[in-house]
């Protein structure tokens, strides 16, 4: 199909045709196009449907403020809704499809909810849904999101890449127009690191869309020029697709990168895009300025247009929405626009001015003091009506309008710490307050410095001021000679005394009235405004509707706009993928990992594996004809009780403390004594924190006076860690101690069972002796075991049998699992995982993760007698307060069913017998549960208002939301060898 | 946030455990009478100012280091930064 | 040590080390280094700069910092503390050597397995660096060390020659994932 649309000139190749398609239907373009100026050239205006009220919309902008041509982009997996059509580059074989439209974009039934407009106003949502209740989630819910969704998700997972990374210079400059270039070129030649982000496929920003001189050059030579300088300096870095869309505390920015977006799809193992965060000691905004509209009845139809765009599209892109277009303005800018696509051979129909005292031109008709005040045309602009300054009116036949209403400088990245923009009469319009961030300065258009001059020389101005504050000294560069005219703007907002729908924000369907409404409802603050009509939000964040709405809100108050005040803008700028936020975190990679050293051996054997934290552990290991996990739960812990087992422990926290007043040191930090530790012995320590709840658990070893290795809980590790760190550096910095984390760097195994010394025995080297009387329960020894291999023994016992811990270099652990196997074969050695760990440890009533839940003292546990009073722990004075010292408090007990085959469950709640169930009668819960193949029936852990006291109690247990109720009798915490025989024989 | 390090120079906050109120340093005797409401006041009874702050901060990804960081909670600007045992000792805890 | 019965794997959990090269990024897992931590006793810093300064020929170097001696690097890890790192089939027993030679001057840890170590090395690592840490990796020189985080794991990274060679130490049981980290990086920047 021919581009009819297609003017002479602009910035793209001809020579390198692109065929796409919108809507199954086939368009050729050229590169250096956006979807959007292809589509115009193929004279295709219409595409898209409006949010709420389904109106045909065609493209209003040529750049990322776009509210109205929002595609679907791509097909299958990467199809990605949403997608502006005045930034999607155009590439080859490109797909896009409209959306928001069924059954298709020139017929939409929907569209039936524009005759319903009506019932639709502002606050239309929170009126009409407020009640039943219970409706909320099954119909209102589905029906809005059904009705009001635009382009839809693929479901499928996104099959590119995306990466992450991180920049650092002296100066960052976003926006690579005039201004920017500038900058970069003069803090480029200081040698300065600079980075030039531009969000445009190419350098230049508005002088691509401009057609005036810079001295005798074009402006295409001059970026040319100077783009070609930058290049060749090291110090620079040149980013175009870049948006930065985010400014953060003390220089720190986001940005991202679409690397291959303008590619079918991105080469193998290359990202998609990138997201950088930017460390900049300074930045210069350089972002420009974005047009608005001026607001009339039916100001929405395809071909109504900014004319900055109409502009854009004409000098960069070569197109013209149509071959007869109107302007309709209250400023100078809007006669750029004429002459400029009349100079292209583009028919004006008029130049409409709201100003009576418009300049006239000897090209088209000028219309001084007129006002657009409707149009026609369903699917496409035909005619605008204006009166005309007498009063009459007068009809326009044109297939396009661009209006110009003067310009916004970009100011959102100055808003993002909350910087709040000020009001600029000359301009009208918002601008950020002038210095008032040293760490980011603002200059052209983006300051409100509009004409070609300022931008370039502010650029310049601000770069060196900027490199001032970095002791870098930098020149102004020779400018080019460029326009200087002064900005000359009459305000005017909308059209008044409209019978119809005048169009504020094209994005959400805010109209006029919706403003009004919500002013007389009582949403008097632009906050509340915002809120309650939804202007400004969604992907455009009313770039070009705020302040329309302000101007409204400020005649209906008698206000001046800045009276009225801004609402200000937070990141992101534009629209960034979940993807970019991701990164390499997917899937398998969403976090990293932790292997034990056995990982690779309990692979091998087919265990389950669990996620304990970061650590995958081994859940269990079945075996051959095993079905069900609590078949091989129940054999791994039998054989522990029978022979031997053997469990990785790795994953407890490990740490160093040495120094001379180390024993004293771990005196403050657990709550029971260390100081009179024997060297070669293992304590049970408990550390509470300074509230007097228990924080942790795990032992201290003493290796040698001044040496002890600390465990800890898998999941506390780094916590505990730092929490010792902040004992010694800011509690007790007078001490002389040590400590570094030694957990990854040693493979520790469990082997447990009354058969584990005899195992032991087998590899640790015969110089060392540990039987019974040499190395007693709670020893703890530097040994070697396999000739030679230096490791660690600890006997100590979390099942409750005979058991040690043995510890080698991390490095090693594979082997020492695979020689426990080979040389525990004769005592049928197992391995068993987590559930058995945590039946065995059920079984012996010791407390863990489920019982440490940050709201237990020591009493509770029943380790009150443990925390000594001669001496300052951490948490020893508030564990002493009143409430927590009640004799009625909670107590840990054991549990049994009183009907063996019933199942107690951890959450339930325990009541007596006979009373309602109900939080009245509730007196504790159950927190830790499991089979206990050992007593041959359900058995748990729980805390129960005086439970030492109540032994033998028949209670019953609730648990509403298991459907549970069963009767349990109360025991000690302890289901096997309470005495504690076993550990020592 | 960017946190000057005394040592190691600017560091971006994401390396960095937040913990508090650097009062937790002044910790109270424990073996004083009045103990028990010295240690409750020490735990609770925090000023949350806007503005002017100081607090400890963990270089977990770094050093180690406690610091004492003097932040503007309003503005976020950062004033002071210093280790946290310096200041610890400065206020006596190594007696 | 050396002689006894069981076989080592590395980080990766390999019996030989892993070595990857993309395009010309040369990435190798370094399992032949040993490790240990250094702390002064309290008061004792001088006496330890004294001992060591036979062995490093110069003194230990102070914070963000690494000094490489013939045989031995040592890097600045904390508010007096390093570590040393040596050859570990010419240094079996290293944290004992070094033990042995400082007695009270300073805590000792062995620190060996608790890291894995990767050497990367070619014509220009800033590209792959800025992909995966913090750090303002051009203007890195030899001699600059210092911890940071890469793909939520801390880890230590050394710059042997600006540019061109750095060792990034991580701790061992995310060996996997830092690799993994590397890799894609590497691939995505080649």
């Amino acid at each position: 199909m021919s581009q009819k649309n297609r003017l002479d000139g602009g910035q793209i190749d001809r020579n390198h045709r692109l065929s796409f398609s919108f809507d199954g239907k086939n368009y050729s373009g050229y590169a250096g196009d956006t979807l959007a100026s292809a589509l115009l050239a193929n004279d295709v205006r219409l595409m898209g449907r409006s949010f709420k009220y389904h109106r045909p919309r065609g493209v209003f902008s040529a750049g990322s403020e776009e509210p109205n041509a929002l595609v679907e982009l791509r097909s299958g997996a990467r199809r990605e809704p949403n997608t502006r059509a005045t930034v999607a580059e155009l590439y080859d074989g490109l797909e896009a499809q409209s959306q928001n439209r069924f059954p298709s974009l020139r017929f939409d039934v929907m569209a039936i909810n524009d005759r319903l407009s009506s019932f639709l106003s502002a606050g239309f949502y929170y009126k009409t849904f407020m009640w039943p209740a219970a409706f909320w989630e099954k119909i209102y819910e589905p029906f809005i999101r059904r009705a009001a969704g635009l382009g839809h998700l693929s479901g499928e997972e996104d099959p590119d890449d995306y990466d992450k990374g991180f920049l650092h210079c002296d100066l960052l400059v976003i926006g690579a127009g005039p201004s920017g270039l500038v900058a970069a070129q003069t803090a480029g030649r200081a040698g300065a690191e600079v980075i030039l982000a531009e969000e445009d496929f190419t350098f230049g920003g508005r002088l691509l869309a401009d057609t005036g001189l810079l001295t005798d050059q074009h402006a295409n030579d001059w970026i040319a020029e100077v783009v070609g300088e930058l290049s060749n300096l090291p110090n620079v870095r040149l980013m175009t697709r870049t948006t930065v869309f985010g400014q953060y505390d003390h220089g720190i920015f986001g940005a991202v990168e679409r690397v291959t977006d303008h590619l079918p799809e991105p080469p193998s193992q290359k990202p998609r895009q990138i997201l950088w965060r930017i460390y900049a000691k300074r930045t210069l905004l350089t972002a420009g300025a974005t047009e608005r509209p001026i607001t009339f009845d039916n100001n929405d139809r395809p071909g109504v247009m900014l004319a900055g765009a109409m502009r854009a599209y004409a000098n960069r892109w070569a197109v013209a929405p149509a071959k007869e277009v109107a302007i309709f303005t209250n400023n100078d800018d809007g006669h750029r626009t004429a002459r400029d696509l009349n100079a292209k051979g583009v028919k004006i129909a008029a130049l409409v001015d709201s100003r009576a005292d418009a300049p006239t031109s000897p090209e088209f008709e000028v219309l001084s003091g007129a006002k657009i005040i409707d149009s026609r045309g369903r699917l496409g602009l035909k005619s605008v009506k204006v009166r005309l300054q007498d009063g009459s009116v007068k009809d326009l036949t044109c297939g396009a309008l661009g209006i110009a209403g003067g310009w916004n400088p970009n100011v959102h990245l100055t808003c993002h710490k909350r910087g709040r923009p000020v009001w600029n009469d000359h301009i009208s319009a918002f601008v950020p307050v002038p210095d008032s961030d040293p760490l980011l300065r603002v200059a052209g258009a983006a300051a409100g410095l509009f004409s070609t001059h300022e931008a370039l020389q502010s650029g310049a101005d601000k770069t060196i001021e900027a490199l001032k504050d970095l002791d870098i000294s930098a020149h102004l560069p020779d400018l080019p000679q460029a326009e200087g005219a002064p900005v000359n703007i009459a305000p005017f907002w909308y059209v008044k005394g409209g019978k119809g729908r005048a169009w504020l924000d094209l994005q959400n369907d805010v109209t006029v009235k919706d403003i009004k409404l919500a002013h007389q409802e009582g949403f008097k603050s632009v906050e509340h405004v915002k809120r309650y009509t939804t202007l400004g939000m969604a992907t455009d964040q009313g770039k070009t509707a705020n302040l329309g709405a302000l101007a409204i809100l400020a005649d209906l108050e008698g206000k001046t706009i800045p009276d009225v005040g801004t609402t200000i803008f937070r990141p992101p700028y534009t629209p960034v993928s979940i993807g970019a936020f991701a990164g390499r975190s997917r899937g398998k990679n969403f976090r990293p990992y932790r292997l034990t050293p056995s990982h690779k051996w309990a692979e091998e054997q087919g265990a389950i594996f669990v996620e304990a934290g970061n650590w995958l552990r081994a859940q269990w290991f079945p075996i051959e004809g095993e079905t069900h996990w609590r078949q091989s739960v129940d054999r791994e812990v039998l054989a522990v009780r029978k022979s031997v087992g053997i469990c990785d422990v790795t994953t407890l926290g490990k740490i160093d403390v040495q120094g001379a007043d180390a024993a004293k040191f771990l005196n403050h930090v657990y709550c029971n004594g260390f100081a009179k530790l024997p060297v070669g012995k293992t304590r049970y320590g408990l550390m509470l924190r300074e509230d007097g709840m228990a924080m942790d658990d795990g032992t201290a070893a003493r290796l040698a006076e001044d040496h002890f290795v600390v465990t800890t809980t898998t999941a506390n590790a780094v916590s505990v860690f730092r929490h010792m760190e902040f004992c010694r550096q800011c509690l007790w910095p007078g001490l002389d101690v040590q400590l570094i984390s030694t957990t990854e760097a040693w493979a520790q195994f469990a082997v447990a069972g009354p058969n584990s010394r005899q195992l032991l025995q087998k590899i640790v080297d015969p110089e060392h002796d540990i039987s019974n009387e040499a190395f007693t329960y709670m020893a703890c020894g530097e040994i070697t075991i396999c000739s030679g291999l230096r490791a660690r023994l600890f006997r100590i016992s979390f099942s409750g049998e005979l058991a040690y811990e043995i510890a080698v270099p991390a490095r090693y652990g594979d082997a020492l699992i695979r020689r426990l196997m080979d040389v525990g074969e004769e005592f049928d050695i197992v391995p068993y995982g987590t559930e058995a760990l945590g039946v065995l440890r059920i079984e012996k009533g010791h407390a863990a993760g489920n019982e440490l839940n940050g709201q237990s003292t020591a009493a509770m546990l029943g380790l009150g007698r443990m925390v000594s009073q001669k001496k300052d722990s951490i948490g020893r004075v508030l564990a002493g307060r009143p409430h927590l010292m009640r004799e009625d408090d909670y107590r840990l007990v054991g549990l049994r069913p009183v009907y063996a085959e019933d199942t107690i469950l951890s959450g339930a709640h325990l009541m007596s017998v006979g009373d309602p169930a109900n939080a009245k009668n509730d007196q504790g819960w159950v927190t830790s549960a499991a089979y206990s193949p050992h007593i041959g029936s359900s058995i748990a852990l729980a805390f129960l208002k005086k439970g030492e006291n109540r032994h033998g109690e028949v209670l019953r247990i609730v648990s509403p939301l298991d459907n549970m109720d069963i009767q349990i009798t109360v025991t000690i915490p302890h289901f096997i060898d309470p005495e504690g025989v076993r550990l020592r024989v | 946030m960017i946190i000057n390090h005394p040592l190691l120079g600017p560091r971006d906050a994401q390396e960095f455990v937040y913990l508090g109120d650097a009062s937790l340093i002044d910790r109270p005797d424990a073996m004083a009478e009045t103990a028990l409401n010295d240690f409750h006041d020490y735990l609770y009874l925090r000023d949350n100012p806007a503005g002017s702050h100081q607090e400890l901060w963990f270089h977990e990804q770094g050093d180690r280091s406690w610091l004492v960081v003097t932040r503007d909670t309003a503005s976020h600007e950062i004033t002071h930064v210093e280790l946290a045992v310096d200041y610890a000792k400065r206020r006596g805890r190594d007696r | 040590m050396s002689e006894n019965l069981l076989a080592p794997l590395t980080a990766l959990g390999k019996t030989v080390p892993v070595i990857k090269k993309i395009g010309g990024i040369t990435i190798s897992e370094n399992p032949d280094l040993a490790i240990v931590s250094l702390s002064a006793r309290m008061g004792t810093e001088q006496d330890l700069q004294n001992l060591l300064k036979p062995l490093l020929g110069a003194c230990l170097p102070g914070p963000g910092q690494a000094q490489f001696a013939e045989d031995i690097t040592a890097i600045w890890v904390g508010v007096h503390q390093w570590f040393l790192m040596a050859s570990l089939s010419d240094h079996p027993d290293y944290a004992d050597e070094i033990n042995n030679f400082v007695t009270d001057a300073a805590s000792v840890t062995e620190q060996s397995d608790g890291w894995a170590v990767f050497d990367i090395t070619g014509d220009n690592l800033v590209p792959l660096l800025e992909r995966i840490c913090n750090l303002n990796s051009k203007a890195m020189s030899s001699g600059d060390a210092t911890r940071c985080l890469i793909e939520h794991l801390g880890c230590l990274i050394i710059c042997r020659e600006s540019v061109r060679n750095f060792t990034i130490l991580g701790p061992r049981s995310s060996a996997a994932s830092l690799h993994h980290t590397f890799v894609t990086a590497a691939h995505s920047v080649a």
